[in-house]
């Protein structure tokens, strides 16, 4: 059983210190929050700070990836499928003391299912169509209704933050309620379940959160949570600046870093006893290479609706290359874009073959390729096959592995530029204007499951990014992931599920229309005197136990 | 030897070893060299450990690890050839031959260097060329003209030279399509640069035909009968030389550094083709600069360019106010300008006594 497989469960099966009450944890982010309302909050950095202050229904445990009560102590689901009843912890009050129950959560779920609150969620809680609809049964009981089964439905109420009633239900009704809870609401304004509430905005400064009085969780001894008395979120911008604040003594946690950043954070730190850096292996991430199939496009784009030429390339890639030049070893090869540590649906009968050129030249030549004197592929009509690769620059990993897909395309014979774009303006030109010949981009990090990746996979979705917004599949290989897709969504049946996303990994496989490339490891650093410090590969990678966090001793 | 001509040596050295980059270059600058990646500069040697002259050659290298630098392997030695396929001085396939290092792909810093210079000067230069052309040409009619061609000209230069230069730019590369053929980038980018730099000289121009026009022999001429094209080409234009590469001698380098901003931002030339802008985009995070330091040398290219063509600015400015080699501050009594002097007879000239 796979080294991934197995930590998860060894990790979970150490207990948690006994931790001590008091001290301040600061956290570094990319970017300020932009909001607190979690009806609003698309950016990482705003989200990042409503989880602390915020509690959901059930909630995925980072290490296990599997579900564990929260608000709900304990649930039942219906032989169809299609009715949870939940019941909601007893005694649990909001940060202003007042107390949870039932019509808080259907409240909430009134509020992110309703079309005029336009609200982020609402998307996640559509099932079959319909929106999830909760219903009051008695103070403590909840029944959640689905339009149609959908396997692991638990899984979609992780991270979805229960509303107060008594203190937006007003806003609510006058429609305002996409206008509350911003930055600069007064903290008592804002109340809400998490191990944190709101203290302060300090603009450009820190947002700071002291510890919620009323949590609803207690360790193992009885004593409350959260240990520690506040938390700042510093926005610190790009990552240099936040390592370099870390090394310094300014931050005491880094999210998530780079390989790169590790490296050097590592051979400056060697010295040192303070400074904990953690390599947790393979994440969910996967980065990928993938071909405009739009149909009616450029004329040169023609060859590349053709599998075999699609896995020519995949065949001709130095997997292995980018993971040592790129990413200093630090990441794992990938041949489909389910990643190792997600060990219970990766499919590991598929083959992964290192790079061979003579594999990809003959597979050129089944798609009709020939080779001219200059050693340059040509198309059927003799010209010499050349196109671009978009790479976001943002990033300063995706441009490098485009970089050297390009460099061994060129020993093919293709012609091949790199062109960086800003992260939005390259998205637009992929699911909008559809004008590129490929593209390197990176997805996953949200969810082991599947069903996540639903607007990627069918045809008719938004996020499929080779085709996107399909009417009906325009090939026979996409009609059957529909197929299996929407299948696998509604079995209830664990084993089948898998069998199903299984099919849908080999057809990835024989029909490439993204060629994965490589998974980054997740990579955070801390301070070795932070207690309870586990950091997982599901995203918030380090502060998804945040009210365990503690102080060994003081600075 | 005087300044100017040692800034003269210099300008033509940079130029013609950029001009040379496929001749100097030791290695193509898209190769990939995956086994030597971050590769620091390399020490050719002369004589081996134990003293013996070998001839130039270099050392093996062992990796210590991913980003762990390297150590040289005295077991194995690659000796350099001079005059060998096609090129100055190679090593041989296997060998790591890199006198600047490699960046993060094993691609030779030396000639990437090289080439790249290449690119950004031959950018720098041609629109530089185009500026001139167009603001030459431009401040030429409004002097001559005046009227409503002067008003419209002069109050255009007046708009271009206060619109931030970057955001224009960009504005203008954003117009264009986004992956094109390396030498239509590269032209496009030149004359996207050489249209925002066409102001100054346009107004230098006119305030200098403005006053030539007004020259005994250029009312002479016009008193003959002589064209308008005439006087213009035979008259003002000789006048306004002096200017035209006064301002080119300004524009270089400053084009130069235009070409590195747009390909350091991702806006200018793609892999594989090369440039010190996109030699820069790989240096851009601080472990890297501190680890690599030999990634930031285009920096330095770019400030010795820059010094050069300073040099070369002094030095023509010496000489269009007839300063002297130790008379600095002192006009000259020759004052050599556009080629018409109202020097007096036997005024000494520059470099004489």
């Amino acid at each position: 059983m796979p080294l991934a497989a197995i930590l998860p469960l060894l990790l979970t099966a150490q207990p948690w210190e006994k931790g001590k009450h008091g001290g301040r944890l600061i956290v570094a982010q990319k970017a300020e929050s932009k909001t607190l309302n979690p009806v609003l909050a698309i950016d990482a950095p705003s989200r990042e700070a409503i989880r602390l202050l915020h509690a959901d229904l059930i909630s995925i445990n980072r290490h296990t990836l599997r579900t564990e009560p929260a608000l709900a102590e304990s649930w039942t689901v219906s032989a169809d499928g299609r009715q949870y009843r939940l019941k909601l912890r007893r005694g649990v009050h909001f940060s202003d003391g007042h107390p949870f129950d039932a019509d808080d959560v259907v409240f909430t779920f009134q509020v992110y299912t309703d079309p005029k609150t336009a609200a982020p969620q609402r998307d996640l809680l559509q099932i079959a169509g319909k929106p999830v609809s909760a219903r009051k049964v008695d103070t403590h009981t909840v029944v959640l209704e689905l339009a149609g089964p959908y396997a692991a439905a638990e899984r979609i109420f992780d991270g979805i933050a229960m509303l107060p009633r008594h203190l937006l239900e007003a806003d609510y009704k006058a429609g305002r309620i996409a206008q509350v809870w911003n930055l600069a609401t007064a903290p008592e304004k804002i109340a809400g379940l998490g191990p944190f509430r709101f203290a302060q905005y300090k603009p450009g400064e820190a947002i700071v959160l002291e510890r919620n009085s009323h949590y609803w969780k207690k360790d193992d001894s009885g004593a409350p949570l959260p240990y520690l008395d506040e938390i700042q979120l510093r926005p610190l911008g790009a990552e240099d600046a936040q390592v370099l604040r870390f090394t310094s003594g300014g931050v005491d946690v880094l999210n998530r870093i780079s390989a790169r950043s590790m490296d050097a954070l590592g051979k400056e730190t060697a010295a040192r006893q303070d400074i904990h850096l953690e390599d947790l292996g393979g994440g969910l991430e996967s980065n990928f290479l993938f071909f405009n199939l739009n149909p009616a496009t450029a004329t040169h784009r023609a060859i590349f609706q053709n599998a075999d030429f699609r896995r020519a390339v995949s065949a001709a890639i130095d997997r292995e290359a980018i993971v040592r030049l790129v990413f200093g070893g630090k990441a794992t090869p990938l041949w489909t874009h389910v990643t190792p540590a997600n060990a219970h649906w990766v499919n590991r009968s598929l083959p992964r073959p290192a790079k061979s050129l003579d594999t990809a030249r003959a597979l050129m030549r089944k798609a009709g390729l020939t080779t001219n004197a200059q050693g340059r592929l040509c198309t059927a009509n003799g010209k010499p096959l050349e196109f671009t690769i978009l790479a976001a620059s943002s990033s300063q990993e995706r441009p490098q592995m485009a970089t050297l897909v390009a460099g061994d395309l060129r020993e093919l014979g293709i012609g091949v530029q790199v062109v960086t774009l800003e992260l939005r303006a390259l998205v637009d030109r992929v699911l909008n204007t559809k004008d590129y010949d490929a593209c390197v981009l990176g997805i996953g990090g949200g969810d082991a499951d599947p069903n996540p990746e639903m607007n990627v996979w069918l045809s008719s979705g938004s996020m499929h990014l080779w085709h996107p917004a399909q009417d009906k599949p325009a090939t026979p290989w996409e009609a059957e992931l529909d197929s299996l897709m929407r299948e696998q969504m509604v079995t209830l049946d664990a084993a089948k599920r898998k069998r199903l996303f299984d099919r849908v990994q080999q057809i990835e496989w024989e029909q490439a229309p993204v060629i994965a490339l490589a998974s980054p490891n997740i990579l955070v650093a801390a301070r070795r005197r932070l207690g309870n410090f586990r950091p997982a590969i599901l995203d918030p990678y380090t502060l998804w136990n945040a009210e365990r966090l503690y102080w060994r001793s003081p600075k | 030897m005087s300044t100017r001509r040692w800034s003269l040596v210099l300008l033509a050295a940079v130029h013609l070893a950029l001009a040379a980059a496929g001749y100097l270059a030791p290695y193509d600058p898209a190769e990939q060299h995956r086994a030597w990646p971050n590769v620091p500069p390399v020490r050719p040697h002369l004589f081996d450990a134990s003293g013996t002259f070998a001839g130039p050659f270099v050392y093996g290298l062992t990796p210590l690890g991913n980003w762990g630098g390297y150590k040289e392997d005295p077991a194995k030695r690659y000796p350099i050839h001079f005059l060998t396929q096609g090129r100055l001085w190679a090593a041989g396939p296997d060998a790591p031959a890199f006198l600047l290092g490699t960046d993060e792909l094993g691609r030779d810093q030396l000639s990437r260097l090289l080439h790249g210079g290449r690119i950004s000067l031959a950018a720098g230069l041609l629109a530089a060329a185009l500026s001139i052309l167009c603001g030459i040409s431009l401040g030429m009619l409004a002097g001559y003209r005046e009227g409503l061609a002067q008003t419209l000209i002069l109050r255009g230069a007046e708009l271009s030279l206060a619109l931030p230069w970057l955001y224009f730019l960009l504005g203008v590369r954003a117009t264009l399509p986004l992956a094109l053929q390396p030498e239509s980038t590269f032209l496009l980018l030149s004359a996207a640069i050489g249209c925002i730099g066409w102001a100054r000289p346009a107004v230098l121009a006119c305030a200098a035909t403005r006053v030539a026009r007004h020259r005994d022999w250029v009312r002479v001429a016009q008193s003959f009968g002589a064209s308008r094209m005439h006087i213009l080409r035979r008259h003002i234009l000789p006048e306004l030389l002096p200017i035209a590469l006064a301002q080119a001698v300004i524009l270089i380098p400053r084009y130069v550094l235009a070409e590195v901003t747009l390909s350091y931002l991702g806006l200018g030339i793609h892999d594989p083709g090369v440039s010190w802008g996109t030699m820069l985009a790989a240096a851009r995070q601080l472990p890297v600069l501190v680890s690599e330091w030999w990634l930031a040398l285009p920096c330095a290219a770019v400030a010795i360019v820059f010094q050069v063509y300073q040099f070369a600015a002094r030095a023509w400015e010496d000489r269009a106010f007839g300063y002297t080699e130790g008379n600095a501050g002192r006009p000259d009594r020759s004052v050599a300008v556009g080629g018409h002097t109202s020097a007096a007879p036997h005024s000494p000239t520059m470099g004489e006594g």
